[in-house]
């Protein structure tokens, strides 16, 4: 790791103050993704500003129906929040399975999803609930949010600052995880709620997707059978050691129609 | 320089580091707490794994500035007035290690779990030890030392 | 009292000795080490799997801040310092030795795999180091590379070494091929498979170290290193790195993280460490990152096998033929040649009397990753061969599988069995661990079970795998009759100390096999004293006197029955200083439980007295030497062969391929047991190294560029504690005829036997004959939709 100026701003203002004033800056949430990457030194900012001193960045809190979930709010605490559990407990139980219980300890939320790891969990559960992004600057919706592989429409001095999830009906993550990295090959979001029918994929693409072919059988019946002939074209998909993008393709119809027997049930 | 303070095993003490001085590298080359190992370069094998405010986390993968202020709790830590904790207590019972290496790891993160679920079932017990590679021992014996720990800090 | 009953004595589950240190964070590895002045050593590794040097600019890391010392290949080379050598000549099949291309510690001209060491930078920090070794320019011209073993060999392969035409090694052979041909003639049945063993990144948690120290007022050094055999690796520095004088280095290996073979071998790192310490004058030190172990310990496995099986009506073996490329990398490593050869063909008679067998492997350079000894060692190799083509046959002749094995396993009358390929098996029952392994998964019941698997949508595979291997390694004679270049005799020390005490020295290291406990146990049931009066030391020559290590299972079988001979000697002298004491003659002293008795009396010294005797001699016999401190040698008769039956049953999710174990049966002879509690752990983890091989783990080069894709634990899958299930261990017992103790060893039976029992399991559930390792999910649901269309 090269060395650099670590900040440890107390609010979101001077967090970005901080990053002005860096030749070349960036933001730290959890550090789950960005110290190994400082380590393996494929990255070196001359400043890290980090966000973990940012009270207002964390916690949990019902707003309007929605449930809103701070930037820095860990996945360990998404995952045994008992408001999350009642209100969205796919999401809980999405958070549960990020990375193991050291990592869960650490990465937040916020971090993620600025990340935007083509095999992290949260991009699917923020598409697929239909969440907004609130950010230092403005709020979108998660299918604006998410741009490309590890691409966000986050500009550099922009931090996400809490994800709005509505509450569904029904939702359910089921993922096929790596063998070594337990990142997910595929993981599929399925929801049912006031924003309709959602389906969104990790793992299997460059980035988030969501599954139309999907979401219109479901509109009319939503369970397991009514997306048994659904088939994702491997083209496009991800190919690598672990799965074929044949695979991938594969995996995405079987574990859509396990999330959606998890949420239909 | 940076200076950093945090309470290590209930002991307050501070230290000049730079930015990117890792936490358990301020534990082992600052303070010579050399119990906590490093076994991986990418976050997974939790040689590493220590007690920051309470909670699991690899010290390779945050700053020991993130851990300004913190309570950090490392393996030498563990034990009180010369007495095993009921956990180390386990792992020694049930030869829950062979070459040593990953134990303290191992055991920090197993006491972790306890603290969050008193009563693990064996899936639960594999499940959480996600984060913790062992090479020796393919993991019986420390699933028995959990279960077990879990039963005599029940008693 | 002396303490030897069945809580701490032979056959005790005493709880070990060294766990204390261990959980309480007050291990002493390598990396914990920090000595005065230390400075720190960054290799600057070939990205390149195969480059011509043309020049090294080192100005700019020189200039770098903190920086002591950048040194290359030429340096080491201006001062004489040798080629890693490989130990053991194996002489091919046209009776030449193998080709043996230098391994300088720093490359000269050539660079030949990624990670290869270009040059070192020695700094005050590691930061500093690595730092400057990013800047030291080196000007490659890239070559083709070759990275797969399969097409080494071929005409028009890129050539890896000049003294190697063709990439080839060697070309060796075991057996008699035309008697083989000929039992092949008159076979009713041949079954052909073949096989490829997957390459392995051994893996041990903890990386390696080094640190080396120069003391310019004696001319001597130091090197601590993560080393499991410390005499062995200061033997082949000294005398043939370093032309250097044995008694002017002192290798001390501490705790030591795990090896399974990996920290056998004398490496670039440890040997530059110690060299470079006298030309900066200061101690340097080198901890691997991960991803350098990734990259440059000694792998393992890799062969492409190609065998058949001959049979007559009956199913009864009539010969067997194997051939094997085995994969060498780009190096030869300490003991790279004996492992396909030695370590290998000579298991292929497995628990069977199959009268003729005839191997030939090929040993190719390519350039990846020199490749050695990892836990089993060719032993795992040869049993997935037979194993995997044994059941094959069984499906082939549609016999049951475990009646095919029962009707070529060896009996127990015909013990001593001279084997086709060069062992000579002492004792053995396969039968009993087969009987109790069926028993215990309840084999009778496997078709209920998988009844209930298929009721939930599952496939459900049984395997069986009926492993032999050769350990306790071994016969001086025999192994230097082979090419092995050193003797692999034990020795121990036994030292009383005055008050009572005993110090043990062994030439055993122990790297979580629990030597501090089991040895310990030994000693204190041999001569009958409390074991907490009883410390072993191990690894460091300075204090032990000789050593050959810790591999091959030989510990106990070796380093334990040389303790147990030093304690005959300690009990013989100490005989006659009772004698003197008791004014009786020796041959009525009898020895038992600590005690020295007068025959028929009530007389009677401890043996703490006799040693305080023999330190405060006031009242001692004339013809004997004050002390009671004892060396013995032992250099075994044969090598041991602990063997035994696995079984395991598999569930497998065909939507998915994703497989999981559900049940593990180990019975397991290793004759006589000291520690059950340490064997069933070495056990376990035996096993779980061998699913790890069969479904998880998997060394990958590209093949066309000879980038290694699996360097880090993001693409290397390590089995973790979701992948397993808890094991169910059951012991059988014939004790071995040739040691003291009646041990054979079990470090590495579960290696060994697992490979085969999992793909035996899969291939099962998916109703087909053969797999390749690992069966990661996309392969088996790959396999199990074509067995549901080929059903449809």
């Amino acid at each position: 790791m090269y060395d650099f100026t670590h900040h440890r701003p107390a609010s979101v203002d001077d967090a970005v103050k901080a990053l002005a004033g860096a030749s070349d800056g960036k933001f730290m949430a959890g550090g789950m993704t960005l110290i190994p990457t400082l380590k393996q030194r494929l990255a070196s900012p001359s400043d890290l500003v980090d966000l973990g001193g940012i009270r207002d960045l964390k916690g949990i809190r019902e707003d309007g129906g929605k449930l809103v979930i701070g930037a820095m709010t860990t996945h360990a605490t998404v995952a045994r929040d008992a408001t999350v559990r009642a209100k969205i407990p796919a999401l809980a139980h999405l958070a549960d399975g990020i990375g193991d219980p050291q990592v869960r300890n650490r990465g937040t939320i916020g971090g993620s999803i600025a990340n935007n790891d083509p095999a992290a969990d949260y991009p699917a559960g923020l598409v697929g609930l239909g969440a907004t992004v609130h950010t230092s600057k403005r709020e979108l919706s998660a299918d604006d949010f998410f741009t490309g592989m590890f691409e966000t429409a986050l500009a550099e001095d922009e931090i996400v600052t809490a994800v709005a999830f509505p509450q569904p009906d029904k939702a359910a993550y089921v993922k096929f995880a790596n063998p070594a990295s337990r990142y997910a090959i595929v993981g599929v979001m399925v929801a049912k709620g006031p924003a309709g029918v959602r389906v969104a994929v990790t793992g299997a693409g460059p980035s988030v997707f969501r599954l139309a072919d999907a979401e219109s059988a479901l509109g009319g019946n939503f369970s397991a059978d009514a997306v048994g002939n659904v088939k994702v074209s491997a083209d496009g998909l991800n190919s690598d050691l672990h799965a074929s993008a044949e695979y991938r393709a594969h995996l995405v119809s079987v574990m859509l129609k396990r999330a959606v027997a998890a949420a239909a049930g | 320089m940076p200076r950093v303070s945090m309470t290590v095993n209930g002991r307050s003490v501070s230290g000049d580091v730079e930015g990117r001085t890792l936490l358990v590298q301020f534990l082992r080359e600052h303070l010579h707490l050399t119990g906590t190992h490093v076994g991986c370069d990418t976050s997974q094998c939790g040689a590493c794994v220590v007690h920051v405010d309470g909670e699991s986390v690899k010290s390779c993968t945050i700053l020991a500035l993130q851990a300004d202020g913190a309570e950090v709790t490392t393996i030498e830590g563990l034990a009180k007035n010369g007495e095993l904790h009921p956990m180390q207590a386990a792992f020694r019972e049930h030869h829950g290690l062979q070459c040593g290496f990953c134990t303290p790891g191992m055991v920090m993160s197993a006491v972790d779990l306890l603290k969050k679920n008193p009563n693990p079932e064996e899936d639960e017990i594999r499940e959480w030890l996600e984060g913790n590679i062992c090479r020796c021992t393919g993991y019986h014996n420390i699933v028995k030392a959990i279960q077990s720990a879990a039963s005599s800090m029940k008693g | 009292m002396p303490d030897s009953g069945p809580d701490t004595g032979i056959g005790a589950s005493v709880k070990r000795k060294e766990d204390f240190r261990f959980l309480t964070g007050q291990g002493r590895f390598t990396d914990d080490i920090d000595r005065p002045g230390q400075v720190h050593a960054y290799f600057v590794r070939s990205p390149h799997a195969h480059a011509r040097i043309k020049g090294i600019d080192k100005a700019a890391a020189e200039q770098a801040p903190g920086v002591i010392a950048v040194f290359t290949g030429a340096d080491m080379a201006a001062d004489n310092v040798g080629s890693l050598p490989c130990g053991w000549v194996v002489t091919d099949r046209h009776g030449q030795p193998h080709k043996a291309p230098p391994h300088f510690p720093l490359a000269r001209d050539k660079v030949l795999y990624v990670g290869d060491h270009v040059a070192v930078a020695i700094a005050e920090t590691y930061a500093q180091a690595k730092e400057a070794g990013e800047q030291v320019a080196v000007d490659y011209e890239e070559l083709p590379a070759i990275a797969n073993p399969a097409k080494a060999a071929a005409e028009g392969a890129p050539q890896v070494h000049d003294e190697a035409p063709g990439n080839l090694c060697y070309d060796w052979v075991m057996g008699d091929e035309a008697q083989v041909d000929a039992a092949f003639a008159k076979a009713h049945h041949v079954t052909r498979l073949d096989l490829i063993n997957n390459r392995l990144i051994p893996n041990a948690m903890e990386p390696r170290a080094a640190i080396g120290e120069y003391d310019g007022g004696t001319d001597n050094y130091t090197l601590y290193s993560t080393s499991q055999n410390p005499h062995l690796l200061k033997l082949i520095l000294c005398a043939f790195v370093f032309g250097l004088n044995e008694n002017k280095l002192r290798v001390i290996a501490p705790d030591v993280g795990g090896g399974f073979g990996s920290k056998i071998f004398c490496y670039a790192e440890e040997t530059v460490c110690t060299w470079a310490a006298k030309k900066v004058r200061r101690p340097v030190k080198w901890t691997a990152e991960r991803s350098e172990s990734f990259s440059s310990d000694a792998h393992g496995r890799d062969h492409v096998t190609h065998a058949e099986l001959a049979m007559d009506e009956n199913g009864k073996f009539l010969g067997l033929k194997v051939e094997t490329t085995a994969n060498m990398g780009a190096y030869l490593s300490s003991f790279a040649t004996a492992v396909p050869t030695y370590l290998y063909a000579t298991l292929l008679a497995g628990q069977y009397t199959t009268p003729v067998i005839f191997a030939n492997v090929k040993a190719v350079f390519t350039n990846t990753a020199p490749v050695d000894a990892y836990r089993g060692a060719g032993r795992p190799e040869a049993t997935y061969v037979l194993e995997r083509i044994v059941e094959v046959a069984a499906r082939e002749m549609k016999i049951d599988p475990v009646e095919l094995r029962r009707r070529n396993f060896i009996q127990p009358d015909q013990f001593p069995y001279q084997t086709p390929v060069a062992l000579q098996y002492d004792i053995g029952d396969y039968d009993q661990s087969m009987d109790k392994a069926l028993e215990m998964i309840d084999y009778k019941g496997f078709a209920e079970r998988r009844k209930a698997s298929e009721a939930k949508g599952k496939l459900r595979g049984i395997g069986i795998s009926a492993y032999i291997e050769a350990c306790g390694i071994a016969p001086s004679a025999v192994v230097g009759s082979l090419g092995a270049g050193v003797g692999l005799w034990e020795s121990a020390q036994v030292r009383f100390n005055p008050t009572g005490s005993v110090t043990i020295f062994t030439g055993s290291h122990s790297h979580g096999q629990g030597h501090e406990t089991t040895f310990s146990q030994l000693v204190a049931d041999t001569l009958g004293v409390p074991i907490e009066n009883v410390e072993i030391v191990h690894g460091d020559t300075g204090s032990v006197p000789m050593g050959m290590g810790t591999y091959g299972s030989r510990s106990l079988a070796v380093g334990g029955s040389a303790i147990a001979k030093a304690c005959d000697k300690i009990i013989e002298k100490s005989r006659k200083i009772a004698a003197h004491l008791m004014e009786a003659s020796v041959e009525d002293v009898e020895f038992d439980k600590g005690k020295f008795r007068v025959a028929g009396t009530d007389k009677e010294k401890s043996i703490a007295e006799i040693a305080f005797t023999a330190y405060v001699p006031h009242n001692y016999p004339a013809d004997v030497e004050p002390g009671l401190d004892e060396t013995a040698f032992y250099d075994p008769l044969n090598f041991t062969y602990p063997a035994g039956v696995h079984i395991c049953e598999v569930e497998i999710d065909p939507a998915t391929g994703i497989t999981e174990v559900v049940d593990w049966v180990a019975v397991d002879d290793f004759g006589k047991v000291i520690n059950p509690m340490v064997v069933e752990g070495q056990v376990h983890g035996g096993i779980a190294q061998g699913v790890g091989q069969a479904m998880l783990e998997n060394c990958v080069y590209d093949m066309e560029s000879g980038q290694l894709l699996t360097g880090s634990y993001m693409d290397y899958c390590m089995p973790r504690a979701g992948d397993l299930p808890s094991f169910r261990i059951g012991l059988t017992e014939t004790p071995c005829t040739h040691n003291p103790l009646g041990v054979k060893g079990c470090g590495e039976a579960g290696a060994i036997a697992a490979p085969p029992a999992v793909i035996n399991a899969i291939t099962d559930a998916l109703g087909i004959l053969s797999m390749d390792m690992p069966a990661t999910p996309e392969k088996v649901w790959r396999l199990a939709n074509q067995h549901a269309q080929a059903a449809e």
